[in-house]
């Protein structure tokens, strides 16, 4: 649906790569064109028309990001450059600090590197131990593992809403309920779930949750880095300089503002924000109860077909979101996806940056579509007619 | 060279790899060679003997493309002198990168005179030989 909206649809691609990015509506390039044509200042500088009026629209994009994902308040919206950057100001601002020897962080190993990584430096220097929940065969996570290997000692559980090879929905609500009865923080990695599903901060209880602009038809190097005020308030900012400060000697005395300018020193990326905030509002036109009900059937009508070919090998049939993880038998992936792009259909082979799954899955390697609302049943059709015909891979995979 | 004479090199190369096996032998230099932009892998181990590269083996996940030119690399570096290994190298780096190379002594390497049109696939005609040429030259070195 919405295909008009897309100049790069009017190519003759067919994008099933939208778990790496989405394209971009004619609003969101118009908005983010007309601040570098018609207002191009910077923020904080209200003293002259154009940069209020870049105030204005810099701290709209807050309050429509609190209202999207229900915040109680728009303190709690921090600007960060994208999902990764948020879970590593948590993990060095927030957890390095408050994390003993021996204390348990819990992951999966269907993580992608964003949510592994500062987890296993923080393991490192603070001698903390990483656990993984144990996935149930179809490689989900359940209350019940969960559960199993909670201690007194766990003090973080991390998981992604939706993981990006698996696509499984995580009850987080119920984890989260879980989590605090135990004293345990939730982090919660929003980079697949935010861009397709309506998601409630308040109602999850998460303490702190990251996604990306980028894959919710906004712009690349911008994100949000949600947490609980009280929270957000311990956080010991990384970067430091202006805009975060409120007043400095040569004492040496330096006294920072609140929240949430305290975590967003220099000056921020503008534009991207202002897109950010075009994205929020081109997704809330058409409504995420509907994005999430149309992407449901459009990967019911693709299991359904893929499933009748008997050489492919689908890894994550029983999950709920719209990414699809599958391997033709005895061609590797990367081949895959060449023959594919030979009729301009775009999706991704490789580990997804999630390098410990294969341990799970005992597959290093798949192809991965992942969908979006501007995605179509012809279009799956087209893929595929073309995965039908084995032979036609094979003679024309490279 | 014939397209379908091509195909048939590539593929025969990809479906049943020269030396495709890992050795547990210490004389072996291991060098592991991938392309940062997708996920070709490949151990290479070579032997070396009186100046003379004697065993060539390679192990690893990696596209059509990336296995058969490695398998055919094996092939004729065997056997060579590391001058004329890495002078075999050269040129075929120079046949990919489209610059000017002698195509008398490229034998089935040929196969990839025109992989330079499909530019995603070059990195991975060449991976083997990134990964060889660096352990050839440290091993000169030495």
């Amino acid at each position: 649906m919405n295909r008009e909206d897309f100049p790069m649809l009017k190519q003759n691609l067919i994008y099933l790569d939208n778990g790496a990015t989405s394209f971009k509506p004619k609003e969101v390039i118009a908005k983010i064109n007309e601040y570098y044509m018609t207002y191009s200042a910077n923020a904080h500088r209200g003293d002259y028309d154009i940069s209020y009026k870049v105030d204005q629209e810099y701290e709209n994009t807050r309050d429509l990001v609190k209202e999207f994902i229900n915040a109680k308040s728009k303190e709690e919206i921090i600007f960060t450059s994208g999902t990764t950057e948020g879970l590593n100001l948590i993990a060095t601002g927030f957890f390095e600090r408050n994390i003993e020897p021996g204390d348990e962080i819990i992951i999966t190993k269907s993580e992608h590197a964003s949510n592994v990584l500062p987890w296993f430096r923080i393991a490192k220097n603070q001698k903390a131990i990483i656990k993984y929940v144990e996935l149930n065969e179809d490689h989900q996570v359940t209350l019940e593992n969960l559960q199993k290997i909670i201690t007194p000692k766990t003090k973080i559980i991390a998981l992604a809403q939706i993981t990006n090879v698996i696509g499984d929905v995580r009850p987080i609500k119920e984890i989260c309920s879980l989590a605090h009865q135990n004293n345990i923080f939730v982090v919660v990695d929003g980079a697949q779930s935010i861009p397709h599903m309506k998601v409630d901060v308040q109602d999850l209880d998460c303490d702190f949750l990251c996604f990306s602009a980028h894959k919710m038809c906004g712009p690349t190097g911008i994100g949000v880095l949600y947490g609980k005020k009280e929270l957000l308030e311990a956080i010991e900012p990384i970067n430091l300089g202006g805009g975060m400060n409120e007043s400095f000697d040569n004492e040496q005395e330096v006294f920072l503002k609140a929240l949430p300018s305290r975590l967003e020193a220099g000056t921020p990326n503008i534009a991207g924000v202002i897109g950010l905030g075009a994205a929020i509002s081109y997704l809330n036109k058409i409504g995420m109860e509907k994005i999430e009900q149309y992407e449901k059937e459009l990967r019911e009508y693709l299991i359904s077909k893929l499933e009748k070919i008997s050489y492919i090998d689908i890894i994550n049939l029983h999950s709920k979101a719209g990414i699809v993880a599958f391997n033709v038998d005895n061609i590797f992936s990367q081949d895959v996806a060449y023959y594919l792009n030979r009729y301009n259909i775009c999706v991704r082979a490789g580990n997804h940056c999630a390098k410990i799954l294969k341990n799970e899955t005992g597959v290093k390697n798949t192809c991965r579509i992942s969908l979006y609302f501007y995605n179509t049943k012809e279009e799956i059709d087209k893929l595929v007619e073309l995965l039908s015909d084995k032979e036609k891979i094979i003679a024309e995979m490279f | 060279m014939d397209q379908e004479i091509k195909r048939e090199i590539i593929m025969e190369n990809y479906l049943h790899p020269y030396n495709k096996a890992t050795i547990n032998d210490e004389e072996y230099i291991k060098v592991n060679s991938n392309n940062e932009s997708c996920i070709d892998n490949i151990d290479l181990q070579i032997l070396i003997k009186s100046g003379r590269i004697s065993d060539i083996k390679f192990n690893g996940e990696a596209c059509a493309i990336s296995t058969a030119s490695t398998s055919i690399m094996i092939k004729e570096l065997m056997g060579k002198t590391i001058k004329e290994a890495l002078d075999f190298i050269n040129n075929f780096e120079a046949m990919v990168n489209e610059e000017e190379y002698d195509d008398t002594n490229l034998n089935e390497a040929l196969v990839f005179d025109d992989i330079f049109k499909q530019k995603n696939r070059k990195t991975c005609a060449t991976l083997p030989y990134r990964g060889i040429k660096k352990a050839l030259m440290e091993y000169e070195k030495k």
